[in-house]
């Protein structure tokens, strides 16, 4: 597109009251356009204004220079093939003036912020480019599901009903998985009392005769190859080993290990993890509902699981219950820990106490005149409607629950005798029992597998999975299906142990996640968190040195290699943080409207006086999601902001390239900050690594300036948090202090 | 997208974490959305909360990134201070009428706040269970989507709605607004109307109105909260008191069948957040928590096992029977602790209810014609392409409620297509 400029100024919401309107005009001029004025550019009459250019010269990249970029959106649109770049003159400088000067005029310094808006803001417009989103030749909206139990069965079945065909894989050779050994289900309706009989047989059911469901049993994925919209999948039977298996993860180290000999290739004789199967079946996105399996208990050796016969876990009694009845003395033991610890069993989450309370159900079922069911607890963990059941049996004849600490499991003549201490009833207890159940929790299968078997440059699995105790779990509490595969989405056991009522959410919901993923895919755009971003990252491969850098540090996986390590870029994984370009040394990595030379232009536009000690420069990096609204929010709260610094808005500090920071520092410029969010297990980040990554970035940065005779302590990283608006202005003044106290950038003016 | 984008479109009631969750997954396929909301923001519920357990993060963050995909998505519209007055037809072919109450403050608006300055009135700050007062015009909080204010007509004097008017610049000041109803035709629902924090006045025994040393847990959120009445810090409403001592009284009206009988999910994990809250606060207070379980399953053990061994937070297993103001300004918690089978009095500076999580849509719902449980959930009806997702359907935490509302989002898509 060729560009036609158009500067406008708006002077309304105090803008022209604290600043000098003739000269951002200048600045803007210098920069290499003529801005206009008008003192209320949102309202109908500005818009107009700009409207009457646009018919007259035809008038197609707009810079306004008025309100932050998060509001007016829909005013400053001019519609589609139009490109708006907007300069924050409101909340980032006139809100954040202060005082007014006591003479009445306009503070020098505010003035010379101001213009430096403007001129980055023209600068952008003239570095920017109307991106051309990236469309797949060709796609398959095909969806597939691993796993056959109810979140599988749920998944494809819910997919398959709106419209999109699936095929359902399951390693065994029936489908229904857990739920088959299941007697009853959990009530599901108001008043929750009563337990409902199975519906897996009719979901099993529903499935296969679904035209638009394709059902492999005996059949596992040896890889998925590819990328959202054209994963190439090869399928195996279930337990072969093939040559088509999902490689293992060998790092840049261990490459080079191999390449002398150090090392034995892990992945010798299978096919390289870029190749796609020729034979391989092309699918849109993926839906991994691969469950869980009971978790251990022997190690609690005081609960005498395995040397006692008569403790069995609640899986084994559900499946005695499936099959017959069960005896009339039970013991349901909820807690481990004996008297030290008060947590339930691992991999619990909640389900294991509705499991006793419905098997004890069972107990007085089976055995109307002597049956006895003693459930000993630390917490009844029965949260939500499931209170309801926990309350309907606990005023049913013959079940008995009481907190407890059960310190020791005796054989005894028909059965077992549990001890009981620390009672609600303030005694001890030894019961006398025909069975004890232990209440064992459900272990993610992905807790020591890669299940979803992507043939990725980072290795087969979900990364970092330990943070959530190997459950395929997101860290985001607002985005529960945010994954680090983009394109790929888990649900059920494998997420966390869930109840039957949460496993059908929790798959249908993924099953529209998959199918979003796929329609993103098909328009070129990107999924949460840029959803919608029509760019992705262009690589000018002939400077390409194959640092690799870029395909290591890309948290989403996004970023394949060839032999040489040349990067091979999949732009529907990617999520467009622009962490690869951050990562670039040599800068070949760019996206249309966000790029090195645009930023670096930026930050070059930004005037640096040469010879006042007083007109320090700082340029802060700022995270476009958290940091730059809270300076929005600063700025509404009318605190007085730093007149030294210079707020540069990124998409993701993992974005930030250190040649952004040289060309600070180059032309004169006295220090750098990034400004983003909180890294560490409780991550923030949007883009999960971005921060932590550019954190480090700056470190070596530090050391490089070292190495230069300048402070290392120039440049600074500061983790904030969206609410820290109030706390924004000491922050920024904390690190401009330390500037100050260093004295002016020693090469400034050269 | 129009008015009448038709029945392919999806209807979300409730603009709270879920009816935002809802309408944009839903958006995000491709389907055109309204999305409803009756305050006269977006965000509902989760933009009072200071912080999330367990990673104590903010959730304005996660709104953030929400009201972006809003304005980036032209499939969505949305429409505040609006509510349903009726829904006829069916699946495929619904006809809602709904009503947008007046603001008063007109598009124009560019949150300036030149009218808050000359607006001499206050009201009680709703957004701060009252807890602090705000100008009778007034931009609800920071983060407020959309960004404008809106006017309390009938706290202000006639004198100074002429200032108000007068001092806007933008002539986004309407004082003759009226309500306006419009209809919309869509193939679907969800609802996502979420929850109430219970009336706390409700359970006597617990005394809520005869002390301020007394709160609920939301209003815990706003006073640790950074833009809450008193900028973050902990201090007794009333007579603003370092509090040296806390009792939290778990289940104040959940798991209770004389209020609410289900579970409130949400409550001691809250609690535990708010140990944290007071512990970067009040690193030596005492804190009390009478609680009938602790209901922190699964990974949520990990946030658990940060403060149970902390030596100055007593754990009591108990119901809490009474509540008695003191002279000098706290109050006395009487309760029966179920292991001794003793009576306890503990007397402490400020006292903090869990009450839990009513849902908000109440009888209004049956007046729409929709399924209620006997708490008041709504029930879905799929073969009527009704939804409901996230707090309206059940007693959830957030995590939990994003899965709900997600998967009611695909279900109304089936319909529409």
């Amino acid at each position: 597109m060729d560009k036609v400029y158009g500067a406008y100024l708006c002077t309304g919401c105090g803008i022209g009251e604290v600043l000098d309107v003739e000269g951002l005009k200048d600045a803007a001029s210098e920069t290499g356009m003529e801005m206009q004025e008008h003192a209320c550019l949102c309202g109908a009459e500005g818009r107009a204004f700009i409207e009457k250019d646009i018919k007259e010269k035809g008038i197609n990249t707009f810079v306004v220079c008025a309100c932050s970029p998060r509001v007016m959106q829909k005013e400053f649109d001019f519609g589609e093939g139009t490109i708006t770049v907007r300069g924050n003159l409101r909340e980032h400088v006139a809100w954040t003036a202060g005082e007014a000067p006591e003479d009445g005029g306009v503070d020098e310094f505010l003035q010379e912020l101001g213009a430096d808006y403007v001129r980055m803001a023209v600068t952008r417009a003239q570095k920017t480019a109307l991106p051309v989103p990236y469309k797949l030749e060709s796609l398959s909206r095909k969806i597939l599901v691993m796993g056959g139990g109810i979140a599988g069965l749920t998944a494809a079945k819910e997919a398959a009903a709106a419209g999109y065909e699936v095929t359902l894989v399951e390693k065994d050779s029936v489908l229904g998985g857990k739920a088959l050994n299941w007697r009853k289900m959990f009530p599901t309706t108001y008043p929750y009392a009563t337990l409902e009989e199975s519906t897996i047989d009719k979901l099993v059911a529903d499935v296969t005769g679904n035209a638009k469901i394709t059902v492999k049993t005996d059949t596992e994925v040896a890889r998925v190859a590819g990328a959202p919209g054209q994963f190439n999948v090869t399928f195996k039977k279930a337990g072969e080993k093939t040559e088509w298996d999902a490689p293992a993860r060998v790092t840049v180290e261990q490459q080079e290990q191999i390449a002398s000999g150090e090392m034995e290739d892990p992945n010798k004789g299978m096919k390289k993890y870029t190749l796609l199967n020729p034979d391989g079946e092309l699918f849109g996105a993926v839906v991994i509902a691969t469950g869980w399996t009971p978790a251990k208990v022997d190690e609690f050796s005081h609960l005498g699981y395995g040397t006692i016969k008569a403790v069995v876990t609640n899986a084994e009694f559900e499946k005695l219950a499936k099959n017959g009845k069960v005896p009339a003395r039970v013991a349901f033991v909820q807690s481990p820990g004996g008297k030290d610890k008060d947590q339930d069993f691992p991999y619990c989450n909640s389900v294991t106490s509705m499991v006793a309370l419905k098997q004890a159900n069972y107990v007085v079922e089976d055995n109307p005149e002597d049956g006895q069911a003693y459930i000993l607890y630390q917490h009844m963990r029965t949260p939500g409607n499931s209170e309801l059941y926990y309350k309907a049996m606990q005023s049913k004849d013959g079940i008995f629950m009481t907190k407890g600490s059960v310190t020791k499991v005796e054989e005894s003549a028909n059965g077992a005798t549990v001890v009981v201490e620390d009672t609600l009833l303030g005694e001890d207890l030894k019961l006398e029992v025909d069975m004890v159940v232990l209440a064992a929790g459900m272990v993610p299968t992905t807790l020591d597998k890669a299940v979803a078997n992507l043939a990725y440059r980072q290795g087969p699995g979900f990364s970092d999975l330990d943070l959530f105790d190997g459950y395929a779990d997101s860290n985001f509490i607002c985005f529960p299906y945010e994954t680090r595969r983009t394109g790929v989405y888990a649900c059920g056991g494998v997420r966390k142990a869930e109840t039957m009522e949460e496993t059908i959410d929790d798959a249908t919901g993924a099953a529209l996640k998959a199918i979003q993923c796929i329609e993103s895919a098909n328009r070129g755009v990107s999924v949460h968190p840029r959803s919608g971003d029509m760019t992705y990252p262009e690589f000018f491969f002939q400077r390409c040195t194959q640092c690799k850098r870029c395909t290591e540090e890309c948290p989403f996986g996004a970023l394949d290699d060839d032999e040489k390590g040349t990067p091979l870029p999949n732009p529907t994984r990617c999520r467009r943080c622009g962490t690869c370009m951050g990562a670039c040394p040599e800068r070949i990595i760019n996206f249309a409207d966000y790029n090195i030379d645009m930023i670096g232009s930026m930050v070059k536009s930004i005037e640096v006086p040469d010879d006042d000690e007083e007109k320090l420069r700082i340029a802060v990096f700022v995270c476009e999601n958290d940091a730059y609204p809270a300076i929005d929010m600063s700025g509404m709260h009318r605190n007085k902001i730093n007149r030294l610094v210079r707020f540069i808005p990124v998409r993701c500090l993992g974005s930030v390239n250190m040649v952004w920071i040289k060309d600070a520092m180059s032309s004169g410029m006295d220090g750098a900050l990034l400004l983003g969010c909180k890294y560490g297990d409780d991550y923030q980040c949007h883009f999960v690594k971005g921060s932590e990554i550019a954190s480090r970035r700056m470190e070596n940065i530090g050391e490089t300036l070292g190495s230069l005779g300048l402070e290392p302590e120039r440049c600074g990283v500061r983790q904030i948090a969206i609410s820290d608006y109030d706390k924004l202005p000491a922050i920024i003044d904390e690190f401009v202090e330390e500037i100050i106290a260093m004295g002016p950038n020693p090469f400034k003016g050269f | 997208m129009s008015d009448t984008a038709g029945n392919g479109a999806v209807l979300v009631v409730g603009g709270g974490m879920s009816g935002l969750t809802a309408a944009l997954e839903a958006a995000e396929v491709g389907s055109d959305v309204f999305l409803v909301e009756q305050n006269a923001y977006l965000g509902g519920r989760v933009a009072q909360l200071n912080q999330y357990f367990p990673k104590l993060c903010p959730p304005n963050c996660g709104l953030e990134i929400n009201f972006k995909r809003i304005k980036d998505n032209r499939r969505i519209r949305t429409y505040t201070l609006t509510t349903v007055t009726s829904v006829s037809g069916g699946p495929g072919n619904y006809e809602v009428k709904l009503e947008t109450a007046p603001r008063y403050i007109n598009a124009n608006c560019t949150a300036c706040g030149d009218c808050a300055a000359v607006c001499p009135e206050e009201i009680d700050d709703s957004f701060n269970f009252g807890m602090s007062k705000i100008k009778a015009v007034n931009l609800p909080h920071e983060m407020a989507f959309p960004r404008r204010f809106i006017l309390n007509k009938d706290a202000c004097s006639g004198e100074t709605l002429e200032a108000i008017k007068a001092a806007c610049k933008y002539n986004a000041v309407e004082l003759d607004m009226q309500p306006k109803t419009f209809t919309l035709q869509v193939g679907s629902i969800i609802w996502s109307t979420g929850w109430n924090p219970y009336d706390a006045n409700k359970i006597t025994q617990l005394n809520f109105n005869s002390s301020p040393a007394i709160i609920t847990n939301m209003m815990m959120e706003r006073l640790a909260a950074d833009n809450g009445p008193t900028k973050g810090k902990i201090l007794r409403p009333g007579d603003n008191k370092e509090p040296e001592s806390f009792a939290f009284v778990q289940c104040a009206g959940s798991r209770d069948e004389n209020h609410l009988e289900y579970c409130s999910y949400i409550c001691c994990m809250a609690t535990f957040k708010q140990i944290s809250y007071i512990r970067e606060q009040y690193p030596e207070a005492k804190i009390y928590v009478y609680y009938i379980d602790l209901r922190t399953p699964g990974r949520y053990e990990h946030f658990r096992e940060k403060f149970i061994d902390d030596p100055n937070t007593t754990f009591i297993k108990g119901k809490v029977a009474d509540i008695v103001a003191e002279r000098d300004g706290g109050v006395t918690v009487v309760a029966e602790n179920a292991l001794t089978a003793n009576k306890v009095s503990q007397k402490v500076d400020l006292c903090i209810l869990a009450t839990g999580m009513q849902p908000a849509l109440g009888e209004a719902g049956k007046a729409l014609g929709l399924a209620m449980d006997g708490s008041g959930f709504v029930v879905s009806e799929p073969e009527k392409g009704i939804f409901a997702a996230g707090c309206a359907k059940s007693a959830v935490d957030v995590h939990t409620s994003g899965q709900s509302s997600t998967a009611a989002a695909l279900k109304a898509i089936q319909i529409a297509r």
